[in-house]
């Protein structure tokens, strides 16, 4: 395969920070943004036809002859050689997860860039301050999210997990004249920091005991020690397996090294993915503009940890105890954020608690994954959810921005009843709702479904779990519709316009993406995507009786917000009144910020922090101190010495003359 | 009576001393001049006698000497002129006045 088409993919948006980075301020709004939404659409074209060729092209690089997708690497250099063994590359790999994430990534990311140029600007047309900037980093963004799934080695990886995370910060704190902004983009800086310092331990584990940082390595040798599973491809890195399974297996605090690495690189997915308990920095992130909501906290850098633990599957899959792991927190992170979601008053919080929810359900569909459950369906069905998610995810964000866009307010108390004033954003809205409450035959009911009958073909708990976590989603996510777009006439204030409907540049990406939430459920993702490449009908897995199920816990989640939301009345503040501890603590988030401003204040800054800081300034400082006084004070004290007086120095000079010849005479005797 | 070098000696030691003494003491600037100038005479006289008594046949004491005696007088002009400036400048020649170069 031609090399210019994936190294444009990755060069496109580099350029385009660069120019709108450095130039940007010199530009003016409109060409700034034009030129940034181009070179996306331009990117966006490119990825198409790379995933296209990869998907349908047929090439024998792609595909074997018994229509098996293989990993592809367009290209591998050395970019930094430390030894013979430490090398450092830069590649290209491309296999069925990072084509469908290039499709993901670009699609999101241009449908940003265009709704952007309508949303950053205020009603009577005036650009937001530093729109320029916020191309630039837009552009950042994408560039490092496009590196980070193509990485065909863990270091790459690393190094894109870290320039999202950065520019992830930069657009949090966009509006840096609010200090909640300012200081929730230190928050999730700081938290998925955090994490990938785990993230940084497990590969240096995992690369030490295996001696490669390349996927490929991992993955086809863990799969070719499995007997009986199709190879992936023919690299092979000889003896990866002889030292996990070599006796005595390296063992550190009763587990393996190899659980240890992998739960280690599974917390810098936590990080990454906002799971329990490193969430927390995710409901802040919307201090952002909404639109960055959209693509970053919503559809492409938060599920990089979900992409991380597919990367990796093969490896995963040898060690029962950190899919066990895995399992255990998605299926708690999931029903935390949902109940969590049933009570928020601001609408990004809402939709950031069921971004939360949802790539939970992505993370228990790849704990749940064994290769003998209907091959490894829990895989597919993640990587579907993934696709599915992020289309709809990213389309009522954008419809809740164009929402805030029109109000004004991020509460869904100044909205109620906007369904007459902004029927495009209404209608395209419910089509969001409808997909993740997994209706059918909008994408959200297949993958949802994929994902249910995973966990049935696991363990009955995980299904029963996950099923009243899904009911829950329909539930709060028809609150929220109803709130904003039923529940009592909108009430336009004096002096104000009437809301109504966007510009077609906000119009536009918002109908895209629910036609394609529409219609995405159709793919047949199983013969694009699977954890071996192995093609299969996924419809054969489909379990008519869990999606019959699934349909009606949805359908009983839709009525009851139905008939506690339509019109107003008193069963919601009843609801309130009848469970108020509970309603209190899912109001205020299960008190998770405050455990940790209790952690981090009291504990780490009183109990260490501050005993060490007074150690540095009266220990450490004060010995230096000391130094600097008593050479101050011997020179204020010999300082009259010299008095201006020459001949008190001539007398000097006369008595340390006799003296040295006194002393020379004694000592020659 | 043979004259001995320590006849020659001894005088010198004395102006040397003298000198020494006239220019810690002394605190007008062309006084501690003059003392300078003693302290010089006096080694000058050692070199003479010296070379005199010690190398009899040679003349480098006698050099040494002369060139002394010159550099001194060159000296003697420079120190006048710089006293001449600092009288135009501070109206008196008084060593102990002049304290601007201290601490």
């Amino acid at each position: 395969m031609d090399v210019t088409v994936p190294i444009l993919i990755l060069a496109i948006p580099l350029f385009m920070f660069l120019l709108l980075g450095l130039t940007g301020m010199k530009m003016s709004h409109k060409l700034a943004g034009t030129l940034g939404t181009l070179g996306m659409g331009t990117v966006l074209v490119l990825a198409y036809v790379t995933a296209f060729t990869y998907f349908f092209g047929g090439a024998p690089e792609f595909i074997d002859a018994a229509g098996n997708r293989l990993q592809y690497l367009v290209f591998d250099q050395t970019w930094l050689a430390f030894t013979q063994n430490l090398v450092i590359k830069i590649g290209f790999l491309l296999d069925p997860i990072s084509a469908m994430m290039l499709v993901v990534i670009t699609t999101i990311s241009f449908m940003v860039h265009l709704y952007s140029l309508g949303y950053m600007r205020d009603h009577h047309g005036v650009y937001e301050h530093g729109f320029q900037r916020f191309y630039a980093f837009l552009s950042l963004f994408s560039f490092s999210m496009l590196g980070l799934v193509v990485a065909p080695n863990i270091f790459q990886m690393y190094i894109f997990w870290e320039l999202v995370g950065a520019s992830s910060y930069l657009l949090i704190g966009f509006y840096y004249r609010k200090p909640s902004a300012v200081s929730a983009s230190k928050k999730a800086f700081i938290v998925t920091r955090f994490a990938d310092l785990g993230f940084l331990i497990g590969i240096l584990v995992l690369s030490y005991y295996t001696g490669t940082f390349n996927f490929t390595d991992f993955t086809s040798s863990a799969v070719a020690g499995m007997e009986g599973v199709t190879q992936v491809n023919i690299h092979t890195a000889e003896g990866i397996l002889n030292i996990f399974q070599s006796s005595p297996a390296p063992m550190f605090m009763g587990a393996s090294v190899l659980t240890w690495a992998l739960v280690l690189i599974f917390m810098g997915g936590m990080g990454k993915s906002a799971m329990l308990p490193l969430h927390i920095w995710l409901p802040d992130a919307m201090e952002g503009p909404t639109p960055v909501s959209a693509l970053i906290h919503a559809a492409t850098m938060v599920v990089a940890g979900v992409y991380l633990v597919a990367r990796l599957f093969p490896l995963y899959l040898m060690e029962e105890s950190a899919l066990m792991i895995i399992t255990v927190v998605g299926a708690l992170t999931a029903l935390y954020a949902a109940m969590v979601a049933c009570t928020q008053v601001d609408i990004k919080r809402v939709l950031a608690f069921s971004t939360i929810s949802q790539i939970a359900f992505m993370m228990v569909s790849l704990g749940v994954a064994r290769m003998d459950i209907h091959h490894g369906l829990g895989y597919m069905a993640s990587m579907f959810h993934l696709f599915t998610h992020a289309m709809f995810k990213a389309l009522l964000f954008l419809g809740a921005g164009a929402l805030i866009h029109a109000i004004g307010s991020n509460d869904y108390t100044d909205m109620h009843g906007l369904r007459k004033y902004m029927p495009i954003t209404h209608i395209t809205f419910l089509i969001g709702c409808l997909a993740i409450a997994g209706i059918i035959p909008f994408s959200g009911f297949f993958s949802k479904d994929e994902i249910l009958s995973s966990c049935l073909g696991n363990s009955t708990i995980a299904y029963v779990w996950m099923s009243a976590v899904a009911g829950l989603t329909a539930f709060y996510m028809f609150r929220l519709y109803y709130l904003i777009f039923w529940w009592k006439e909108h009430k336009v204030h004096e002096g104000h316009h009437a809301p109504h409907d966007q510009p077609w540049v906000m119009s536009l990406p918002l109908i895209i993406l629910a036609v394609i939430s529409c219609v995405a459920g159709f793919i047949p993702f199983g013969n694009l995507v699977s954890w071996n490449g192995v093609p299969y009908d996924f419809m054969a897995h489909f379990n008519w009786s869990v999606a019959a199920v699934s349909l009606v816990v949805a359908i009983a989640g839709i009525a009851l917000a139905t008939v506690m939301y339509r019109k107003e009345n008193e069963l919601p503040a009843k609801f309130k009144n009848a469970v108020p501890a509970l309603w209190r603590w899912c109001h205020h988030r299960f008190y998770w910020d405050e455990l940790y401003m209790f952690i981090t204040h009291r504990i780490i800054f009183g109990c260490i922090c501050r005993p060490l800081a007074w150690f540095d300034r009266h220990i450490i400082d004060g010995t230096m101190d000391s130094f600097a006084t008593i050479t101050n004070k011997a020179s204020d004290a010999i300082k009259p010495l010299q008095s201006g007086q020459v001949q008190m120095y001539v007398w000097y000079y006369l008595i340390g003359a006799l003296a040295l010849g006194g002393i020379t005479y004694i000592c020659l005797l | 009576m043979e004259i001995t070098a320590i006849y020659y000696l001894v005088p010198a030691l004395i102006m040397f001393c003298c000198g020494v003494y006239g220019f810690i003491t002394r605190k007008n600037m062309i006084a501690m001049l003059i003392s300078l100038e003693l302290m010089l005479n006096a080694v000058d006289i050692n070199f003479a006698v010296f070379n005199r008594f010690l190398w009899p046949g040679q003349l480098e004491g006698m050099f040494f000497t002369l060139f002394a005696i010159a550099i001194a007088a060159a000296e003697t002009a420079l120190a006048i002129a710089i006293i001449i400036n600092i009288f135009r400048a501070a109206k008196n020649i008084d060593v102990r006045s002049l304290n601007e170069m201290k601490f």
